[in-house]
């Protein structure tokens, strides 16, 4: 009955949206655990780092990035509506949120991290 | 002179053959579809087809209709997925490949095949203050309302809602929060926010403002996609959180 309705715009940004913050709330406690390790000194946190110089840190590295970028395109996208009156009813800005954030994510790759 | 109707004779309509030129109606009654076959005609709109059926072949199907003309907002119904006014809906538009799903709207509990009861809708309708406040001293005179002023323009945008719960349906937040006052609840309290006549706004913004109003919002967007009368309750319901927000920086501000 209600396969219809999920296929909107506004629900597949908030989708996006949600997802994309649950990502980041995961990962915000591994990266002060991270930032911890500075804590017992330099060389701690450089054999920390050390682990991550992989493929699928890299990725997820991309990913992370990707991420944060529609988490706070969206957002902004939220906070037009609700507080600038913005009238947005179309795909076009959910669909430029997310051009935006993969754009972000590819100028990442191409800064060759 | 006319002939007297033969009620024992069959009807012909009754009797439409299920070949590729009838419309395939499958219609929820309780937790099962039921199948029907129903002739095509011109100009044919969904709630031509359920008059249809329940006149010529079966009696029995439950729904709600009034004017057919899209003013009274009776006719909701789910078709083929989509929560539609049926009575402005034509079978061309929306039946894919001759084929209609026919459910009662979703978020609200069903009387009895597509007729679902509209109370809790309603009661949400009086939870958010939906009705216009006097006050204890009415002025005296007519108030000057400006048809181009702010005000105006806000409740112009939202006031042709025909209560037909056609977003009711459609949104996220209901099904996931049945206390959720809903779409058009909200879309008319932001109407009366703008009414400069009204003297009932602190209480409405505190009835709008609590987990169940409007801050619950997803801004999902299902009610402004689905509205027959191309409302947006969505931003007005943002501006019921910007005027919420304003008030409850107002206390903040005021307290000693």
């Amino acid at each position: 009955m209600t396969r219809d309705l999920r296929r909107r715009p506004g629900f597949a940004a908030a989708l996006v949206h949600r997802l994309s913050g649950v990502a980041l709330a995961l990962f915000l406690p591994m990266h002060f655990l991270a930032l911890g390790t500075a804590l017992q000194g330099a060389d701690r946190l450089e054999s920390f780092l050390s682990l991550t110089h992989n493929g699928f840190a890299r990725t997820a590295e991309w990913g992370l990035v990707c991420a944060l970028s529609v988490h706070a395109a969206l957002g902004l996208r939220v906070l037009a509506i609700e507080w600038l009156s913005y009238r947005e009813r179309t795909a076009f800005v959910v669909s430029g949120c997310l051009a935006t954030s993969f754009a972000v994510g590819l100028l990442f790759l191409l800064s060759g991290a | 002179m006319t002939a007297p109707l033969d009620h024992a004779a069959p009807r012909r309509e009754a009797t439409v053959r299920r070949d590729a030129e009838a419309l395939q109606v499958r219609v929820r009654r309780g937790s099962a579809f039921q199948a029907y076959a129903v002739a095509r005609r011109a100009n044919q709109t969904v709630l031509d087809v359920v008059t249809e059926i329940q006149r010529e072949q079966d009696p029995t199907l439950a729904y709600r209709f009034a004017c057919r003309v899209g003013m009274c907002g009776s006719c909701g119904m789910t078709v083929n997925g989509r929560p539609r006014w049926t009575c402005r809906t034509r079978v061309a538009a929306v039946a894919e490949e001759g084929v209609l799903t026919l459910e009662p709207l979703r978020n609200l509990p069903v009387v009895k095949d597509l007729a679902v009861d509209m109370e809790p809708f309603f009661e949400k309708w009086r939870r958010a203050h939906g009705y216009f406040e006097p006050g204890e001293a009415p002025p005296e005179d007519f108030a000057a309302v400006l048809p181009d002023s702010g005000p105006r323009r806000e409740a112009d945008a939202g006031i042709e809602c025909i209560n037909c719960g056609v977003c009711y349906a459609a949104c996220d937040v209901v099904s996931w929060n049945p206390d959720y006052l809903g779409p058009a609840a909200l879309n008319r309290a932001w109407t009366l926010v703008n009414d400069v006549r009204d003297q009932g706004q602190a209480a409405r913004l505190d009835a709008v403002a609590g987990d169940a109003g409007c801050h619950s919002c997803h801004s999902h967007m299902s009610c402004t996609e689905h509205c027959p009368k191309a409302l947006a309750p969505t931003f007005a319901i943002a501006g019921l959180k910007r005027a919420t927000g304003k008030a409850a920086l107002r206390r903040l501000w005021r307290k000693p």
